[in-house]
């Protein structure tokens, strides 16, 4: 067994400021961000959204905040929400919920709900009985991907989005503001780019426990922002005194919208992992590569491609063509990654079904894995800690799982 | 989703069988000819799928919600429900060893057990109700319409039969409404995607008169089915809207919409409810014909079908009636207005998968709750929230608490699964339904006082 990264920066360390500030953001349930964005920008409007993935740009170009919502953690008590939803339905519902009642949600103007699952559709609903003064959307990502089809759809949905936050206060859409918002993103996911391939080189460098809390920061921040504070992190990170580990590289898989608390990556890491790709915060890695604009091409058209012919083989996803699993077989082997932990939401019914197929992929791949459930505020890792070290030394020690 | 092949509740012939409760069962009732016409029906369904392959005619496995069984008719195409299969295994308790099945392969206890059971049976032969192994489909054809769970089902069936998927995104009502953009939509998928991949498994294109006939067949099935839901509004009602719904929705929800089949069962069913509130006559239960209306229920969520008739006869001995349900709306919803419509075929085929219960709101579910029970004027309305159904179940608690608010009527919840035993708690939801209804009796006794 191996000792623990170097994670969750000390003083010493050139990135510690960043960490902190991140984690602060991370931590922050009364969105004290957002509402310091508000003061600095009079009425304009701050919009939340649940995971998994809305157009940031869009609500950029039209003057908005886009506010990405991951629920309470580990950080709050379940009261209220457990009144609402039934012990067999996922987490992160309740917390949403327990957040809007105790008034947590107050900085935001509106949320999104997208189409990502029968929870979070139904989530939409709860929301409109519980809060029937505020606004309140749901956003049908089209499982048709012909642009004449599903595109077409996804423009008009957008459209309506701008229209109805126009009725709100938020700034028409402008071609060159959503042209220069896409931008923005392209470079802001350039630099999330950076910190990903820094960690695949190096993971001993960057843990993945900090590279969640650097990424998860921008759900709270200006575009821009993320991305100074992003490429900071990454400049620091590249500076920082390194101990390199007998660590297995491994890639964690199914996190879908619920996210593990922190201490649940940390873990695996402790346990003798390097976590050298993931799919946390599964939205930043919805469109695989920058949104493309041509420079006759009308943005919003732009937008609307990218999702149709850019989208990642999510659960949330109807994959219609190819092998269940094939895409993480590549992802495995373009991060020279050892093996697949499984790490799904309890009772997450997406993830949970695509996961027989991509361990079926993975088993003809000769690829080792691992699985096990977590619910956003688990807090026992014992369990956990020695199946991942488990599977960690059976990889070291013969290259698969026994 | 809805029954295709079920037993009989009322079987011929003393010696009595014990029931699944142990209590010895009373003499039935003859069977009425519609339930003789629908069990011929899909007996020669089922050997149609038997003769499948040898006369080379195509399978579609598809799902209830937003099915688009006229089309798939008009193509020659037989049609398969693993909602269905599933729901069937339940009853003929082979549930459990199907689900065991598919979680020893890696099916997390979480998740919904209709896909388990399907993939179980799968795994154990596909032996269907008759007995017989069931054709592979040629075409998966998934409507994806109320449910998420659908469009993993059958990237999961997918894999174990290799064959073309046609998929149809039906857009959600989140504001409870079909806007224009959404109608559109789905024709525009309908016509040039969903539409040339069934002709291209069929190998002949879409006779639009003959899809337009069937779409007549349906529309007057649905002014039928239609009669009789709204037959409950008499007292005594004198039909179960919920346990003896699901026999009602067999045809409709499955393989029959559109043909004459199905609109002579439906002609033939509204003419012997129509007998029934002639005679005063409540409706038939698992043990022979209901004397006495005691209370008046409407019921949200799907039954449980591992124990079917326990479960209904914890309502039926107490002379409780189930008056209106929703499950029994979840593969079309005709008693607000719509109708399949022969001369907008397209059109009405999208508003149908638009238009299924769980492709609405909740604000809208409430709505939709809320004018059955002033309707039929039921004392209390039940939620059975199943643990397998996210569509159906996230959210439940507050309708539950929406609806006592509107309505003034008490609300009960009950909690069981679809298909796993290990989830139906006899004692615990009995204990349940009992003190409900004894809370109903008092409120009345409170009311005349």
């Amino acid at each position: 067994m191996t000792s623990s990264p170097e994670s969750l920066a000390s003083a010493a360390d050139p990135a510690a400021g960043a960490v902190e500030l991140c984690r602060e953001l991370v931590d922050d349930l009364s969105f004290g961000a957002v509402r310091r964005w508000k003061e600095r920008h009079p009425g304009a409007l701050a919009i939340g959204y649940m995971p998994i993935y809305v157009p940031r740009p869009l609500l950029d170009a039209i003057g908005c905040l886009p506010v990405a919502l991951f629920g309470g953690g580990d950080q709050i008590e379940i009261i209220r929400g457990d009144s609402i939803f039934q012990s067999y339905i996922c987490h992160i519902p309740r917390s949403v919920v327990e957040l809007g009642l105790r008034g947590r949600l107050d900085a935001l103007d509106g949320i999104l709900f997208p189409s990502i699952c029968d929870v979070v559709r139904n989530l939409s609903g709860v929301w409109k009985l519980l809060f029937p003064d505020r606004y309140s959307a749901y956003v049908d990502l089209p499982q048709n991907f012909d642009a004449a089809l599903g595109g077409r759809f996804y423009l008009q949905e957008m459209r309506r989005i701008v229209r109805e936050l126009g009725e709100r206060g938020a700034r028409p859409l402008d071609e060159d503001a959503l042209r220069a918002a896409i931008i923005a993103e392209n470079d802001r996911r350039a630099a999330l780019a950076r910190l990903d391939a820094l960690r695949l080189a190096e993971p001993w460098r960057i843990p993945a426990s900090e590279a969640y809390l650097v990424s998860r920061a921008g759900a709270v921040l200006p575009t821009a922002e993320h991305q100074a504070l992003v490429e900071e992190y990454v400049a620091a990170a590249a500076e920082r005194p390194v101990r390199v580990h007998d660590n297995v590289r491994v890639v964690v898989q199914g996190s879908f919208c619920e996210q593990p608390p922190l201490a649940l990556i940390l873990t695996l890491e402790k346990a003798g992992c390097y976590i050298v790709d993931d799919d946390f915060q599964l939205g930043l890695r919805t469109i695989e590569g920058a949104i493309e604009v041509a420079a006759d091409e009308d943005p919003l058209a732009a937008l609307a491609r990218a999702f149709l012919e850019r989208g990642a083989a999510t659960a949330s996803r109807y994959v219609d063509e190819g092998e269940k699993g094939a895409a993480l077989i590549a992802k495995v082997r373009a991060a020279g990654a050892d093996g697949v932990i499984f790490a799904a939401a309890s009772f997450c019914d997406p993830a949970l079904l695509d996961q027989p197929m991509m361990e079926s992929a993975l088993a003809a791949a000769g690829i080792p894995h691992t699985s096990f459930k977590f619910a956003e505020n688990t807090g026992q890792f014992q369990t956990i800690r020695e199946q991942a070290g488990a599977f960690s030394d059976s990889v070291k020690l013969w290259g698969t799982t026994v | 989703m809805s029954l295709q092949t079920v037993k009989n509740p009322h079987p011929p012939g003393p010696p009595l069988p014990k029931g699944e409760g142990g209590a010895r069962r009373p003499p039935p009732a003859a069977k009425d000819a519609s339930q003789e016409r629908q069990k011929r029906m899909i007996a020669e369904h089922f050997q149609r799928l038997e003769r499948a392959r040898e006369e080379g005619r195509k399978v579609v496995y598809t799902f209830v919600p937003g099915n688009l069984t006229e089309i798939v008719g008009a193509l020659g195409m037989l049609p398969v429900l693993p909602e269905i299969n599933a729901l069937q295994s339940g009853m003929r308790k082979k549930s459990a060893g199907y689900i065991a099945e598919a979680e020893k392969a890696g099916h997390s206890e979480d998740v919904c057990t209709y896909v388990k059971c399907d993939l179980g049976m799968l795994r154990s032969g596909n032996v269907g109700p008759t007995g017989t192994r069931l054709p592979e489909p040629d075409l998966l054809l998934l409507s994806y319409t109320g449910c998420f769970t659908f469009m993993k089902w059958f990237e999961l069936l997918r894999q174990e039969y290799h064959c073309p998927v046609a998929m149809l995104h039906v857009p959600y009502q989140a504001e409870g409404k079909i806007s224009p953009e959404m109608r559109q939509y789905v024709v525009d998928q309908l016509r040039d995607k969903v539409i040339p991949m069934m002709e291209g498994i069929a190998g002949r294109k879409l006779d639009l008169g003959e899809l337009s006939r069937r779409l007549e067949l349906s529309r007057r099935a649905e002014d039928d089915l239609v009669a009789v839901w709204e037959s409950a509004r008499h007292r005594p009602s004198p039909i179960d809207g919920y346990f003896g719904g699901v026999y009602y929705i067999g045809p409709i929800f499955s393989a029959f919409r559109g043909t004459e089949d199905a609109a002579a069962y439906y002609r033939e069913l509204r003419q012997e409810v129509e007998a029934r509130v002639a005679r005063g006559e409540g409706p038939m239960t698992p043990d022979g014909p209901l004397a006495e209306e005691r209370f008046r229920l409407v019921v949200e969520g799907p039954p449980n079908w591992t124990h079917f008739n326990d479960f209904w006869r914890m309502f039926s001995r107490e002379s409780a009636v189930v008056v209106a349900s929703t499950y029994t709306r979840v593969g079309g919803l005709y008693d607000t207005g719509f109708r399949h419509d022969g001369e907008r075929p397209l059109e009405s085929l999208a508003e149908y998968c638009l238009g299924c219960y769980t492709n609405l709101s909740l604000p809208a579910r409430i709505d939709l709750l809320q004018r059955y029970v002033e309707t039929y004027q039921a004392d209390g309305f039940l939620i059975n929230s199943v643990k397998s159904c996210n569509s159906f179940s996230a959210g439940q608690l507050i309708m539950l608490r929406e609806l006592e608010k509107r309505t003034g009527v008490a609300g009960g919840f009950i909690e069981s699964d679809l298909v796993d035993p290990r989830y139906f708690g006899k004692a615990n939801i009995e204990n349940r339904l009992q003190s409900f209804l004894q809370m109903l009796a008092a409120r009345r006794e409170r009311s005349y006082a």
